[in-house]
């Protein structure tokens, strides 16, 4: 193989799930929104400053919306929470009660840094 | 002297005492269902009562201390007999054991019994495990897995998807700092976690304690770059249990979250106590199944991986291997969704179709990763994440370092494989089915997609599988 075929791979500084993928558009966003309530799940948003990214605990948005069946209500919720931190990362997450885990849990907006 | 209280030596047909046709079984009796291939000319009862016979209290002749303790208590019963489908040579022995048999917490006890001299015995052809019920009074004997699956996803943050893996190659013959090298390449573009290989020990190319040096540097390096949680399952397997602690304690010291032990060739004694060593130390452990198949191959003989897999949520590990269905190891779909629910579910009920002969109660024991790994690679990406769900763990080792631009690249394009497939799960699309275009589109932003699809796009592993489910 030849030296120009070999690409160089340079390290991405990545939020975890879906970190690998292209920015979501607002119907994506919108499918990723729909999975969590068609699994029961309670949607939850959470936002802090990139230099503190990797810390467990991020700042809540409000409370967990229990019980929300409203995909249009939770995407309004995820706009608010960019507006008023706009430098923060904001991820949204599905929790599941069952199995005390998160089914879900993805960055939507990325903070400035 | 009453009839039945008396002694008398002498040999008698096993079924006289141990096949038991009305008995119903009690909710604290440990269930086993064997496939038994007999002697021609001995009968189904005879021959069920004699494995129900020799793997609990009894023995080929009458003895007189029998009569010191009360053996209907103590004794197994064959309680049901069942043809095997498609199969007229063979049937199904459903023998119960009272739990006062077994030592609490102890599966190598429970295996010592059920699968120890009667394997041998002169009357059967071949005798095979297929399932065994625990009482959920013995499940809570016993520790489990160290941390469990929800443990495990809030240690390393890692929700809603597989995890991704891989194992490092070539197996064997690297230097430590080389295999580190080959470590931290993998996690920097992308992996959450790498794996020794199973024969990595501590051979004289690479001491162990060079390599968990090396790991350690390798696992904190991709950390602080990526800003994403990182491990390396140290493989701690060893010679002797101390070699093994010593070996842990370090895995510990040098910051890996994880260890890895062999648990059939290093043992279930050894593995329980590397379970309840990883519980006290906040360590997950990555379990392999090296000598499986030699164990359970066979469709006539041996012991099914399904009790294999139980009996290792109860010895504990919090990683398991399943075979991948799709790639290069043997392992039938419906089977491998048996046994897998087997090490995730609280609860799996009875089905045939998936090989499960009884209901099944967990209790409140922690889950285990499903672990699917050999010969498997990016156009695999969406059966697997269709077949084993969220809760696996899946390990592309050939299929991440064979990448054209090395393990980085190779890395990156299965993470944006598997969560291309991720998405396209959950936005509804049957994945399995559209793995072509969700791949084809995942791969127009990435390049080590879109090279890694050229480079394995006519590997195959198509053969019949060898132990097929029994049906008609």
């Amino acid at each position: 193989m030849s030296l120009n075929d070999i690409g160089n791979y340079e390290t991405r500084r990545t939020l975890e799930t879906f970190g690998f993928l292209p920015k979501m558009d607002n119907n994506e966003i919108q499918a990723q929104v729909a999975y969590i309530l068609a699994n029961g799940w309670a949607p939850a948003i959470e936002h802090e400053h990139p230099a503190n990214a990797t810390d467990v605990y991020w700042t809540m948005w409000k409370l967990p919306f229990f019980g929300e069946t409203d995909m249009g209500n939770v995407l309004a919720e995820l706009e608010a929470c960019h507006r008023a931190f706009p430098d923060h990362h904001v991820r949204l997450t599905g929790y599941d009660s069952y199995t005390q885990s998160q089914g879900s849990c993805f960055v939507v907006f990325e903070g400035r840094s | 002297m009453s009839a039945d209280k008396s002694y008398k030596a002498g040999v008698k047909e096993y079924r006289d005492k141990y096949w038991t046709p009305d008995y119903v079984p009690l909710d604290t009796d440990l269930l086993a269902c064997f496939k038994v291939t007999g002697q021609p000319e001995v009968p189904r009862e005879e021959v069920a009562a004699a494995v129900a016979a020799e793997s609990s209290t009894g023995t080929w002749s009458t003895v007189w201390s029998e009569l010191l303790t009360d053996l209907e208590f103590y004794k197994g019963r064959a309680y049901r007999i069942e043809d095997v489908p498609g199969d007229s040579e063979s049937f199904y022995a459903f023998v119960a054991y009272p739990i006062d048999l077994f030592e609490e917490g102890s599966v190598v006890n429970v295996l010592t019994s059920l699968v120890g001299n009667v394997f041998g015995f002169k009357a059967l052809k071949h005798l095979r495990l297929e399932d065994i019920r625990f009482p959920i009074a013995y499940i809570k004997t016993c520790g489990g897995p160290p941390a469990g699956i929800q443990v495990e996803r809030d240690r390393l943050s890692k929700y809603g998807r597989p995890m991704l893996g891989a194992t490092i190659k070539p197996k064997l013959g690297l230097s430590a700092k080389n295999y580190g090298r080959a470590v931290y390449e993998c996690l920097r573009g992308g992996l959450d976690m790498t794996k020794d290989d199973e024969n990595v020990n501590s051979q004289p190319f690479m001491r162990w304690r060079d390599r968990f040096e090396f790991v350690g540097e390798a696992i904190q390096k991709a950390e602080q770059e990526t800003g994403e949680r990182k491990g390396h399952y140290l493989n701690v397997t060893a010679a002797t249990p101390e070699e093994m602690y010593k070996r842990a304690e370090f895995a510990k010291e040098v910051g890996s979250p994880i260890l890895m032990h062999d648990f059939l060739t290093g043992g279930f004694t050894a593995n329980t106590g590397l379970a309840n060593w990883c519980r006290e130390n906040g360590m997950l452990l990555h379990i392999h199944r090296a000598m499986h198949a030699v164990i359970d191959r066979h469709p006539k003989h041996g012991i099914h991986f399904r009790v294999l897999a139980k009996c290792l949520r109860l010895s504990g590990g919090d990683h398991l291997h399943t075979g991948t269905v799709v790639g290069k190891l043997e392992g039938d779909r419906n089977s491998t969704l048996g046994f897998v629910d087997q090490l995730r579910e609280s609860f799996v009920p009875e089905d045939r179709s998936r090989g499960v002969f009884f209901d099944q109660d967990w209790g409140s024991l922690p889950g285990v990763f499903a672990v699917a790994s050999g010969g498997i690679h990016v156009w695999h990406m969406p059966a697997l994440v269709t077949i084993f769900g969220d809760d696996s763990m899946l390990q592309f080792g050939g299929g991440t370092q064979g990448h054209p631009w090395g393990n980085a690249a190779g890395a990156c394009a299965n993470r944006v494989a598997l969560e291309a497939s991720v998405k396209a799960r959950n936005e509804g699309r049957v994945i399995e089915k559209e793995a072509r275009d969700i791949l084809t589109e995942a791969a127009r932003t990435s390049p080590e997609l879109a090279i890694a699809m050229e480079t394995w796009k006519e590997i195959k592993f198509e053969f019949e599988t060898v132990d097929k489910l029994d049906v008609n």
